[in-house]
């Protein structure tokens, strides 16, 4: 299999994307899987928070635990999804470690698991973690069995935490599998083969929790890949008049003048339709503030314009694209 | 037939109103709506607090909250011959709960549970502890009776309902048999827990223990020992802001967005304020797209700009055939948007609605505040 890595990231094959919420980070997610499949490779969607947001967007019946292929991408590549569940992590992990599948299902119908996971929040972490390490790391006859491996990880507020599992579970076993699980896990995430992806819109909030977030993961030794700019929106106007219109001096007799050549009435048209187009110039001119801000952090970064949604497969499909021009390899 | 617009201003104005809650899924602008609710209603003559969750640094700086400090602060700039007053306060739950530890134990207790890790991994980062908090500050606020409104902003969870359910599941969880169990060895210890609870528990403990190591068992062991002296136990105080929340001075305020999620989101809602009866005053919906021209359909500005574009053309031309794009495209926005808001109020047909025109930036001022709080009255 062509193993070919993208420039900006050499070496890394687990793309960790996080991004606050509602930025979609779940759709680029799944369009940086297609991009990682184009030309014959194969690729791992993942997903940790039991929304099942992978299924609808790729517009297929609730993900079962057990990899299922979900796309083909240009070239004869393919994109398998999982969406993995903390029981049945734990259920794996108890029946790996100390041969309990069956008292793991009489602890499933007390309740249990899920109070285990409540008393111990880093326990439920390190199970997803390990589940994602071990999709990355696994191999099969010699050879790596995904090239690449996506997770939709939680989102930017709780990335570090859910991140950092051994300072979270530091408090937990000091010895035994689950000390051994994240000493494992963190050794993988701090490693050059792990890139973790920030989106954002060009908005205020998002951009201060992308900076707040690549802080923290810097801090943690984690690497930080690339900031993917999300629904970023393109003036329709030339240059010019984009920034006449900023500057409140879009002329409604030259708007007036066109509309007559198209045989509308320009009368009352005119002027309404160059406050519509200077509202457009405000809503794409707020933009740059932000994206001066990003680029402050001198990372690489993708931007993907804003779609007409709900998104669909044809969407992603088009995003993946975007993702392959703008260089992810 | 639908029901009239929501009215901000009557539901602001009476003084009956005594508590606003904005909820909704996150991201839609829940924030920005109670700060503007609240400061609308302060200029109006109302004594108001707004509780906020995570404000954007540019609103809270407009309101005043460079300090966290967990109390409320009264806002400069906010006044009317009515006498109305803005107090705006920035939730910090993990304060806020070692507030509760220490106003209900002795100082020695309260040091011993605030070092617990079992309690600092619980105050800080258990899934439902901010909305358990935002539910006791509002108890707090409403306790200490300065105000005669108060605007809560809701928790950023994926579901608007987590702010009902989660503090009672919470303290389901902290009252619930299974923590009591594991606790009861360290207080009563010896066999007789061990006959009453059977062999499933006691294999269930013996495989925590091995997973998470006995410290941790030990440590919530000592948790649940101290609350249990501290005070009448999470679910009665989680219940008892419950049925506050159900009182007719309360009304429920359901943000969203003209997005499918954000739709859905406010339409579970309103089911189970229906179903719980609690008092929905009505939806917002925000960043709204409307068109200054909808005389001119999509299609036909399209058309129009393709014979522009067709044209040899000067300088006007290109702009106009842009500024014909730029309509076909927001007529396209709006037409969906439309439809998706249609099918929530042929849903809900009894639920009064504010469509709310979506802003061109970020609310940096008390003036761009009051923009928004006219824009919630339907004054756009």
């Amino acid at each position: 299999m062509p193993d070919t890595p993208a420039p900006d990231w050499p070496g890394a094959r687990l793309h960790i994307v996080t991004g606050k919420g509602g930025t979609g980070k779940t759709t680029v997610a799944a369009a940086l899987a297609i991009t990682l499949a184009y030309g014959g490779r194969r690729t791992l969607l993942l997903e940790v928070e039991g929304r099942q947001g992978i299924a609808q967007l790729f517009d297929c019946p609730p993900l079962p635990y057990r990899e299922t292929r979900v796309a083909t991408a240009p070239g004869g590549g393919e994109v398998q999804a999982l969406a993995v569940d903390d029981e049945a992590a734990l259920l794996d992990y108890l029946d790996m470690f100390y041969n309990l599948r069956r008292a793991g299902r009489a602890l499933r119908k007390m309740g249990a698991i899920d109070f285990a996971t409540a008393i111990a929040p880093g326990l439920r972490d390190v199970l997803l973690t390990g589940k994602v390490k071990e999709a990355t790391t696994r191999t099969a006859g010699g050879k790596r069995v995904y090239d690449a491996v996506v997770l939709d990880a939680p989102p930017t507020g709780r990335i570090t935490k859910f991140l950092n599992v051994t300072a979270e579970v530091s408090g937990l076993a000091k010895v035994g599998p689950i000390k051994t699980q994240s000493d494992g896990v963190m050794a993988v995430l701090r490693s050059s083969q792990t890139a973790v992806h920030i989106v954002t819109l060009l908005e205020e909030m998002p951009v201060q929790e992308t900076i707040d977030a690549i802080t923290e993961l810097t801090a943690t030794g984690i690497p930080v890949g690339a900031v993917f700019v999300n629904a970023a929106r393109a003036s329709l106007l030339s240059p010019a008049d984009q920034n006449r219109a900023m500057a409140g001096r879009l002329g409604v007799s030259r708007v007036a003048t066109g509309l007559k050549l198209a045989g509308l009435d320009a009368k009352v048209l005119a002027k309404r339709l160059t406050a519509e187009a200077v509202e457009h110039a405000q809503r794409v001119g707020v933009q740059d503030e932000s994206r001066e801000r990003i680029g402050e952090l001198e990372l690489p970064t993708y931007e993907l314009p804003l779609l007409p949604g709900p998104i669909d497969l044809a969407d992603l499909f088009e995003l993946a694209d975007i993702l392959r021009k703008g260089g992810v390899a | 037939m639908s029901a009239d617009p929501l009215d901000v201003d009557v539901l602001l104005a009476d003084p009956t109103t005594q508590i606003v809650v904005c909820c909704g899924a996150g991201g839609v602008g829940k924030t920005t709506t109670s700060a503007a609710l609240a400061l609308r209603a302060a200029d109006a003559g109302r004594t108001v607090v707004v509780l906020t969750i995570d404000p954007a640094r540019r609103l809270a700086q407009a309101l005043g909250l460079t300090t966290l400090d967990n109390v409320p602060r009264l806002v400069n700039g906010v006044g009317s011959a009515g006498g109305g007053r803005l107090w705006a306060m920035q939730l910090d739950m993990k304060r806020t709960f070692d507030e509760i530890v220490e106003a209900h134990s002795t100082p020695q207790r309260s040091r011993q549970i605030l070092a617990n890790p079992f309690y600092q991994s619980l105050s800080s980062s258990f899934a439902g502890t901010q909305e358990y908090m935002a539910m006791e500050k509002l108890g707090q606020l409403r306790t200490l009776g300065d105000w005669d409104l108060i605007v809560v902003d809701t928790p950023p969870s994926r579901s608007a309902l987590d702010f009902l359910d989660a503090p009672q599941r919470m303290a389901r969880f902290l009252d619930g048999r299974m923590l009591r169990l594991l606790a009861a060895p360290a207080r009563a210890g010896g066999r007789a827990y061990l006959k009453v609870v059977g062999v499933g528990f006691t294999m269930f403990a013996r495989l925590l223990t091995k997973i998470l190591g006995a410290q941790v068992l030990t440590d919530v062991s000592a948790f649940v020992g101290a609350l249990d002296t501290m005070f009448g136990g999470f679910r009665q105080r989680a219940e008892a802001t419950y049925e506050m929340l159900r009182r007719p001075g309360t009304a429920f305020v359901v943000v969203a967005a003209p997005q499918p999620d954000a739709l859905r989101e406010a339409s579970y809602f309103v089911d189970r304020l229906n179903a719980d009866s609690m008092p929905l005053a009505g939806v917002i919906v925000n960043r709204v797209h409307r068109s200054a021209a909808p005389e001119l359909s999509g299609p036909r500005a399209e058309a129009a700009a393709e014979v522009l574009e067709g044209q040899n053309s000067p300088d006007s031309q290109a702009l106009t055939s842009a500024v014909l794009r730029i309509h076909a495209e927001l007529m396209f926005v709006s037409r969906r948007e439309q439809r998706l808001t249609a099918r929530f109020t042929k849903a809900h047909p009894e639920v009064r609605l504010r469509e709310v025109p979506s802003l061109a930036g970020d609310v940096h001022d008390l003036a761009a505040l009051r923009v928004v709080g006219a824009a919630l009255a339907g004054q756009s």
